[in-house]
């Protein structure tokens, strides 16, 4: 790696970064042996306290790409991620490490010369600044952990503001908060992907007025959805020149949204339509999530659900299906730690499914459900004890973000 | 004799409904239709009229520009306050007690003035936003009253209005240890969780004006449970005093 510094580097701060570069893997390296954990974010950690202007000079080695918003960002990462490598693979924290100390580590230590990087919708003004980035993909914006990202509206203040510096946004036509906070960069294409959650953009995001929102949305002030460049077909993206590119992986609406979001961004950096949605169409599994699993005499699907938004995605996967449900809930660290948002997803689509639930709030859940008419077979302290009351068969196991680390853990041990 | 149908209206859940709060309707249906009271739940979008024919009202809470959106609609009609005036029961959250009151701070800082249906002033609460579990004691009946805060502003209540409760956990109103506000059949509190549905003794209240008569007690197992974990999570030494009565 150092051979790729240049002599415009001062001499103490090269040093400063070779060892904090050591310094970042010893650390990881401990996390690893020592703690059983991935180890970048320590070692981000420790980059950024040692030499905290190191990354920002080492992604000018780079070709950054940022993906982020409220969901869809681990998916449409991988995509991007597995749609670029047909030209060459790219550097990428699929471990889903998407604040500083991760970002940081992930660029640090990578040897290709392009890096795809998942962002936190909060950090991406950040990521902005220190990354360089030569294009942002922007999914959607929308509430999710009210305690801390209290306003949509503040949040997209501060993309716009970030997006200025950028020379090309992939972003979706469908979601106005996101098209505003695109309008900034200085070149756009853009998406059809559907919006699964409108209602934190009734309002206009330029003057504040109700939106009109029909097949597309528009104000009276001029401001209004954008023709889009890309658009969705049941089962297909349909690029600006006509041509369909299928896609089946993954199910739900969300993920052929994902799968757009990512094409576009791929062809934009040059990779052919055709190559590109083959390759992105063999992600299977994202950070553990649609993996089927064996444990014992169930057959389990994991799937995330962490917000309004995600558990409407969600149960339109599962829709449909006479599959038993285990929903394990939770409301600590990145869950957030106010439930009241269960009232904004409709559960009645569970009616008559056997649902269980479990999770350190799962009574919070648990009445939700009861308030919806899904009666509730059983409640228990967490998955393992709760698979005992299923029938054998297949289960779709939904989870809130700290519920899903845990099932997976205690799922893959027990495999 | 069989009551008559509870009308039940949603006051603009999609623009005031950023923390679960139509789920207070939700609850409220609930326990009426668990008790054989037929109900009718009608949620007004923005733009349509607000039905003076209601029983109950029900305002939620928003992001600031989602509240200023919400009072230049409601100062165009006169739906919600005739069918107050006119006796009609009403619970506003948050941002929906805001637009009750006498006057609150709009997004900008500027004093805006509200519908004058509770004798409440709203301005900025001093520090950090509060977040967190809340614990009070009823006004209402002495119970706990429980949820979860998430707001900037602050309340100080007039001689027309009282307080809803009296805070434990959490900062309410900001000023005196109060909680939320009460008026006649008009409820204004910072509380969601939503609010009915961790308290259904208040929902009860609500629903026992709308009827006109007492109601039968209704326990609630899944509820009961959900009141106790609460009231165990909540942090402090003044809670557990609460817990033990
Ligand atoms: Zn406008």
């Amino acid at each position: 790696m150092a051979t790729t510094w240049t002599g415009h580097t001062p001499a103490p701060a090269h040093l400063r970064l070779t060892a904090a570069l050591a310094l970042g893997r010893l650390a990881a390296w401990l996390s690893r042996a020592v703690l059983g954990r991935s180890g970048g974010v320590i070692g981000g950690r420790v980059l950024a306290a040692v030499a905290p202007d190191a990354t920002s000079r080492l992604a000018r080695h780079h070709r950054v790409v940022l993906v982020s918003g409220t969901n869809g960002k681990s998916t449409s990462t991988a995509m991007l991620a597995a749609a670029l490598g047909v030209q060459r693979r790219p550097a990428t924290n699929a471990d889903g490490a998407n604040t500083p100390a991760g970002l940081c580590w992930t660029v640090a230590t990578a040897s290709a010369p392009d890096v795809v990087l998942e962002v936190d919708e909060a950090w991406l003004p950040w990521a902005v600044r220190t990354f360089d980035p030569v294009a942002v993909v922007l999914l959607n914006l929308a509430r999710d952990q009210l305690h801390r990202n209290p306003e949509v509206s503040r949040l997209a203040q501060r993309w716009r503001d970030a997006l200025s510096a950028v020379p090309l946004v992939v972003a979706n036509a469908d979601d106005p908060w996101v098209v505003w906070a695109a309008g900034t960069a200085e070149r756009q294409v853009w998406v059809a992907a559907g919006q699964e959650w409108d209602e934190d953009s009734l309002m206009c995001p330029a003057c504040g007025d109700l939106l009109d929102r029909g097949a597309a949305w528009s104000c009276r002030c001029g401001t209004a959805r954008p023709t889009p460049d890309w658009v969705l077909r049941p089962g297909a993206i349909v690029a600006p020149n006509g041509d369909a590119v299928r896609y089946a992986t993954l199910p739900g609406n969300s993920n052929l949204a994902n799968a757009a979001m990512a094409l576009a961004a791929a062809v934009e950096l040059g990779i052919p339509p055709v190559a590109a949605g083959r390759s992105l169409a063999g992600v299977r599994v994202v950070a553990g999530r649609y993996a089927t699993t064996r444990v014992g005499n169930h057959e389990i699907r994991l799937v995330l659900a962490k917000n309004p938004a995600s558990w409407r995605s969600a149960l339109d996967m599962i829709g449909g299906d006479s599959a038993a449900v285990l929903l394990a809930f939770n409301a600590e660290g990145a869950d957030g730690r106010d439930t009241s948002w269960l009232y904004d997803v409709d559960f009645s689509v569970l009616r008559g499914r056997s649902v269980v639930v479990c999770g350190s709030r799962a009574t919070d859940l648990a009445v939700r459900l009861e308030m919806a008419g899904v009666e509730v077979a059983g409640q228990y302290a967490d998955e393992r004890t709760a698979l005992h009351a299923i029938r054998p068969g297949t289960v779709d196991l939904l989870a809130t973000y700290t519920a899903f680390q845990h099932a997976r853990r205690a799922l893959t041990r027990a495999a | 004799m069989r009551p008559e149908r509870v009308g039940i209206v949603v006051v603009y859940p999609r623009l005031l409904g950023l923390y679960g709060d139509r789920g207070n309707g939700i609850a409220v249906q609930h326990r009426a239709e668990a008790r054989g009271i037929p109900t009718s739940l009608v949620e007004v979008e923005p733009g349509d009229p607000i039905p003076e024919q209601g029983d109950l009202y029900l305002v939620g809470g928003g992001e600031d520009r989602s509240m200023t959106a919400a009072a230049r609609l409601l100062d165009a009609q006169a739906g919600l306050r005739r069918a107050v005036e006119a006796g009609a029961g009403c619970l506003a959250v948050c941002a929906g007690l805001q637009l009750l009151a006498r006057e609150y701070v709009g997004h900008d800082g500027s004093v805006r003035p509200g519908l004058g249906l509770l004798d409440v002033t709203c301005g900025r609460l001093p520090g950090p936003r509060a977040v967190g579990e809340v614990v009070a004691r009823s006004e209402i009946d002495g119970s706990a009253l429980l949820g979860f805060e998430n707001h900037q502003g602050d309340a100080v209540l007039g001689p027309l209005a009282r307080p809803l409760g009296v805070v434990a956990v959490g900062r309410g109103n900001g000023h005196d240890r109060l909680e939320g506000a009460r008026q006649g059949r008009v409820i204004g509190t910072y509380l969601h969780g939503p609010v009915l549905v961790r308290n259904p003794a208040l929902a009860d209240w609500l629903l026992a004006q709308a009827v006109g008569h007492d109601l039968a007690p209704l326990a609630d197992a899944r509820v009961e449970r959900l009141r106790r974990e609460r009231l165990r999570a909540a942090p402090t030494l003044r809670a557990r005093r609460l817990r033990r009565g």
